[in-house]
């Protein structure tokens, strides 16, 4: 299983930075957003996979009996998630004010626009 | 203690605002702040005997070893008397220099700020705490240079300055970086128990020569001397205080300071030595062969630092008392030298020592503060002087193989400062009055009694050498060199070399200076050498810096943002596949990896396809529908493998994304491919390869063990410690709940940022 | 998206989802859930509420601005870090009641905390998706 999560995070990041280096701001969001997806998936990766045995003490019990899963990289990725969204939603109306302005979401026609704004 | 060096800065930080109700009067409320601080330290006089010291230890920082502990030893107090000292007459002298200025009290601020740092330098026994103060000293000094602040020359020259100690003192940094830590601690007082160790240290060679270029810029010597002289563009009372008795002696403090700790090795004394001879000869022919007068009082200073390095390099003990006496003599003389060429310049207008002349019919008492500083400047008996002199001689004398050609390096250069002290205290004062200079007059006492006050303190220490002997001389001698042989100073040592010397030195520097007139001429001749001067080759290396830099921006910054992104990630692609490349172990141990059942599959599946289709869908909503379903596939494979936190927020977050999208999908405009199918081609192929080295590296990183032990750490405690059975919460709220808390904050500017983005009110800009 | 069907759901899903939300809350030190999970789920809640009757009618709802919700959360966040001082601990100290609460386990400085963290999610998520929704 932790073969094909490799490949599933490589694809995630190739294809992140391919819509990255769109000229199109939609698709530099989407490459965004499946950046962010393929970053959390490789640090939780990199927390080994444990089926089953959520880092939650069970009933009654003071200390870990069994095996159980990292709690540090899902505790990493938790925060990460929701700031991701606060970045992905500040892109996401940026593009749509930058939009409202100068009608076109092509990156190279905002270069010569600095001085009229 | 700590109040005595502070309270400079306490009063800097208070004059703007008190300035505005006592304009008049603070100048003068604050010349009592360096006199009680001269007379605080002569107190401490008579407790400073043959190298004993006191100290006074405050905390600061103790957990890096950084305290401000003051160690008071007779180096540090014949500083401080020069700092308080000196310091009293220019704040004096300012009151009337520069009266009615419009920005007299901030100037008063710079100076007390000066002051401060200089002291915190001379007294500190951390070395941190030392490089901090000397750091100030090169800022306070920047703002004091340049502080007729519309006049660019002023600027520059205030640039170039702060350039050069600046560089210096981060060099310096990096000196006593090392040094600690090969000696172990920063206090100098500990440091010098384990003297032996550092100098048979490997590192001792970087320690002497970082130490070397943050003492030889602060001190201006060759090659890093040209800063001082465009220093002088600074109003006089700096050049006095700032650039002949105290900020340049800094580097000389230092070397004087860690004579005992690094000094008497082959590096430290040739170095020195060669340095200092190199620049006391160049600036002291220099000096001749210009003509305004602040110009050849800053060349001598030059030399005249240049001898301190010279004897310090030395060594003997007889070079170093030589050493101790010449750093007070040269105070005495030349800021009396300099507080002159600073009436002359306020009375006449005029510093050209080509034309000036015959002032002494009209101010008598600067004209004989400016013989007796000249006198003293050329070593003639019964003069301060000439008992440094003296001691100078007889200390390159005893040198054996050295002695000739070192003795003749120190008399021709002390012939050459004859001739330009002469210049600047006797010629403007000698001969007929020309008649440009007619109107002038003798200005108000509060500017005469400074200088004369010094060249006076220069005769009584010169006819009572005993006064500085055992009160003064005498500490500073053994804390430079650590012996406790007793001094003797005298006026007369006997019809010996070194008088024969002295007395040559007398009768060719007033020869040359008989014969020999500053001219425009001379100064000329100078010019065509400027261009390979090392200010001149500093300057050209300069401007290579600032073209590359322009050529460096304009090359990378070129507003186009998936440039940006290519060069930072073929960047870092390039890096991981040299690490790649010179070797990785892969090796997979199919033992320890979980094996697949058909439901993750069919996830994977899922994933893999809606990924492509969210890359290379024409229709927008179809890829945003596709991101959505990779999100939802991710939160399945955290949800499978003991995350259930993650999954319910990746859950959630992923709902309110697509919903975000699709309230302002529809105002945006159709799909459209902009770029060439090469283009597309190249970025297909780069973002594949970076694809791949992301896997590669993973693999690589999987195959060592996970360090868990902070994770066992927090899930031990959940319970003990904590209270709590889910540790993902638990380390959100208890243990990095000060990330959480930023964290939180992060979101909160997210949210302002989108609500002020769309309360924006923007029209549409009309295209043409 | 205004129909009668969806509008009664939604009366009755905003409540049960708050709830949950609430629940979701106060479970998170002992079982999965917390401040950023059940802040998330309140401001869906509010959000489905806005879809089935208009912004206007949620609005009157929550009463107070939803950006309000923002500096209260990080002032009990603070709060909880600070609360320690006052007994002479460092910053973000965790104190507990000896005694434990029925339903809500121990109460200590985390909870308040979670709450602060469950505020500015639910104020930060529904800025963002309000103002959106209120200038398309």
């Amino acid at each position: 299983m932790e073969i094909l999560l490799i490949i599933i995070i490589g694809l995630l990041h190739a294809g992140g930075l391919y819509m990255l280096l769109r000229r199109s701001m939609f698709k530099i969001i989407i490459g965004l957003i499946l950046l962010g997806n393929g970053a959390n998936l490789l640090i939780f990766l990199l927390g080994r996979l444990v089926k089953g045995h959520p880092p939650v003490l069970p009933d009654g019990a003071k200390i870990f009996a069994e095996i159980y899963a990292d709690p540090l990289p899902q505790a990493v990725i938790l925060t990460a998630i929701v700031i991701g969204f606060g970045l992905q939603s500040f892109a996401i109306i940026l593009i749509k004010t930058v939009f409202k302005v100068l009608e076109t979401d092509d990156l190279d026609e905002l270069n010569s626009t600095d001085e009229e704004i | 203690m700590i109040l005595a060096v502070l309270s400079g800065f306490i009063f800097a930080a208070l004059v703007p605002f008190f300035s505005k109700f006592f304009k008049r009067t603070i100048p003068f409320v604050l010349c009592a702040l360096p006199i009680l601080l001269f007379i605080y330290f002569i107190s401490f006089l008579n407790q400073i005997e043959l190298g004993s010291y006191l100290m006074f230890s405050y905390s600061w920082v103790p957990s890096l070893g950084i305290d401000l502990d003051f160690r008071l030893d007779g180096l540090s107090i014949l500083f401080a008397l020069m700092i308080t000292g000196i310091g009293s007459l220019v704040f004096l002298y300012t009151a009337n220099y520069l009266k009615g200025h419009q920005y007299l009290d901030r100037f008063y601020g710079y100076l007390s700020m000066f002051m401060a740092s200089m002291l915190g330098v001379v007294l500190s026994d951390n070395l941190m705490t030392m490089f901090v103060f000397w750091e100030l000293t090169s800022i306070s000094s920047f703002f004091l240079i340049g502080f007729n602040n519309e006049d660019a020359a002023s600027r520059k020259s205030a640039l170039t300055a702060l350039g050069i100690t600046g560089l210096g003192g981060l060099v310096l940094l990096a000196g006593i970086v090392i040094l600690a830590s090969v000696g172990n601690s920063y206090s100098f007082t500990e440091l010098l128990g384990s003297s032996d160790v550092i100098k048979s240290s490997s590192s001792y060679h970087w320690i002497i020569g970082l130490v070397f270029v943050g003492a030889f810029t602060k001190s201006a010597q060759f090659p890093f001397h040209f800063w001082l002289p465009g220093a002088m563009k600074a109003p006089t009372p700096v050049s006095t205080y700032l650039h002949s008795a105290t900020m340049v002696k800094a580097g000389i403090y230092l070397l004087a300071r860690f004579t005992p700790l690094l000094g008497d090795t082959y590096w430290w004394n040739g170095t020195l030595v060669t340095i200092g001879a190199i620049t006391m000869i160049y600036a002291a022919i220099h000096s001749l062969f210009r003509v305004d007068l602040k110009s050849i009082l800053a060349y001598s200073t030059i030399s005249a630092l240049g001898i301190l390095v010279f004897l310090i390099g030395i060594g003997t003990e007889k070079a170093l008392l030589g050493a101790a006496i010449f750093i007070l003599a040269h105070a005495l003389y030349k800021a009396a030298l300099f507080l002159i060429t600073g009436i002359i310049d306020h009375e006449t207008g005029s510093r050209d020592a080509s034309k000036l002349a015959g002032l002494q019919k009209v101010m008598m008492p600067v004209a004989i503060a400016g013989f007796i500083a000249a006198l003293s400047s050329a070593g003639v008996p019964l003069l301060i002087g000439f008992i440094s002199k003296e001691v100078m001689y007889e200390a390159t004398l005893q040198l054996g193989q050295w002695a000739i050609i070192l003795t003749i390096l120190i008399v021709l250069t002390k012939i050459f400062l004859f001739v330009a002290g002469f210049w600047a205290g006797i010629k403007p004062f000698t001969g007929p009055l020309p008649k440009e200079f007619q109107k002038a007059h003798l200005p108000s006492a509060l500017l005469w009694v400074p200088p004369l006050l010094l060249s006076v303190l220069s005769v009584v220490f010169g006819v009572f050498p005993g006064l500085l002997e055992k009160s003064l001389i005498q500490s500073v001698f053994s804390s430079i060199s650590g012996s406790a042989t007793i001094i003797d100073l005298k006026l007369w040592h006997g019809f010996n070399t070194a008088l024969m010397l002295s007395i040559l030195t007398l009768v060719v520097g007033f020869a040359i200076y008989w014969f020999l007139q500053p001219s425009e001429k001379n100064f000329q001749k100078t010019i065509r050498f400027e261009r390979i001067s090392p200010e001149a080759l500093t300057r050209d290396f300069g401007n290579i810096f600032s073209w590359f830099a322009g050529f460096w921006t304009r090359f990378f910054q070129n507003g186009y943002l998936r440039n940006y992104v290519i060069t930072i990630l073929a960047f870092l692609t390039f890096l991981m596949a040299y690490r790649i490349f010179i070797g990785v172990k892969i090796h997979i141990d199919w033992d320890q990896i979980s094996t697949v059942t058909p439901s993750e599959i069919i996830v994977v599946t899922l994933m893999i396809i809606s990924i492509f289709i969210a890359i290379f869908s024409k229709s927008r909503t179809t890829s945003i529908v596709a991101l959505g379903v990779v999100g939802f596939a991710n939160c399945l494979f955290f949800l499978f493998y003991s995350a259930p936190d993650l999954a319910m927020t990746q859950f959630s977050i992923d709902t309110l994304t697509v919903l975000l999208f699709m309230l302002i999908l529809f105002r945006l405009p159709k799909n459209k491919t902009y770029s060439s199918k090469t283009i597309r081609i190249r970025d297909g192929v780069l973002s594949l390869i970076f694809g791949t080295l992301v896997a590669i590296l993973v693999l690589e990183v999987f195959e060592y063990p996970s360090s868990t032990d902070i994770s066992k750490f927090y899930a031990d405690n959940a319970y003990v410690l904590a209270k709590g059975r889910n540790v993902v919460n638990i380390i959100l709220v208890d243990y990095r709940a000060s990330d959480t808390i930023v964290e939180t904050v992060v979101l909160v500017i997210a949210a302002i940022g989108v609500y002020s983005l769309m309360k924006l009110d923007l029209n549409p800009i009309k295209k043409n | 998206m205004k129909s009668l069907l969806f509008k009664t759901a939604s009366d009755y899903l905003l409540p049960l989802l708050l709830l949950f939300s609430v629940f979701m809350l106060l479970r998170g030190h002992y079982e999965p859930g917390g401040g950023f999970v059940g802040g998330l789920m309140a401001a869906i809640a509010f959000l489905i509420h806005s879809f089935a009757h208009g912004l206007k009618e949620t609005r009157n709802i929550i009463r107070i601005n939803p950006g309000m919700l923002m500096p209260i959360g990080l002032l009990l966040t603070l709060l909880a870090g600070i609360a320690p001082w006052l007994i002479g601990q460092p910053f973000l100290t965790g104190l507990w009641f000896e005694e434990p609460f029925r339903f809500v386990g121990v109460v200590g400085t985390a909870l308040l905390f979670d709450i602060g963290v469950y505020l500015v999610v639910i104020g930060a998520t529904l800025t963002i998706m309000f103002s959106i929704t209120e200038t398309v």
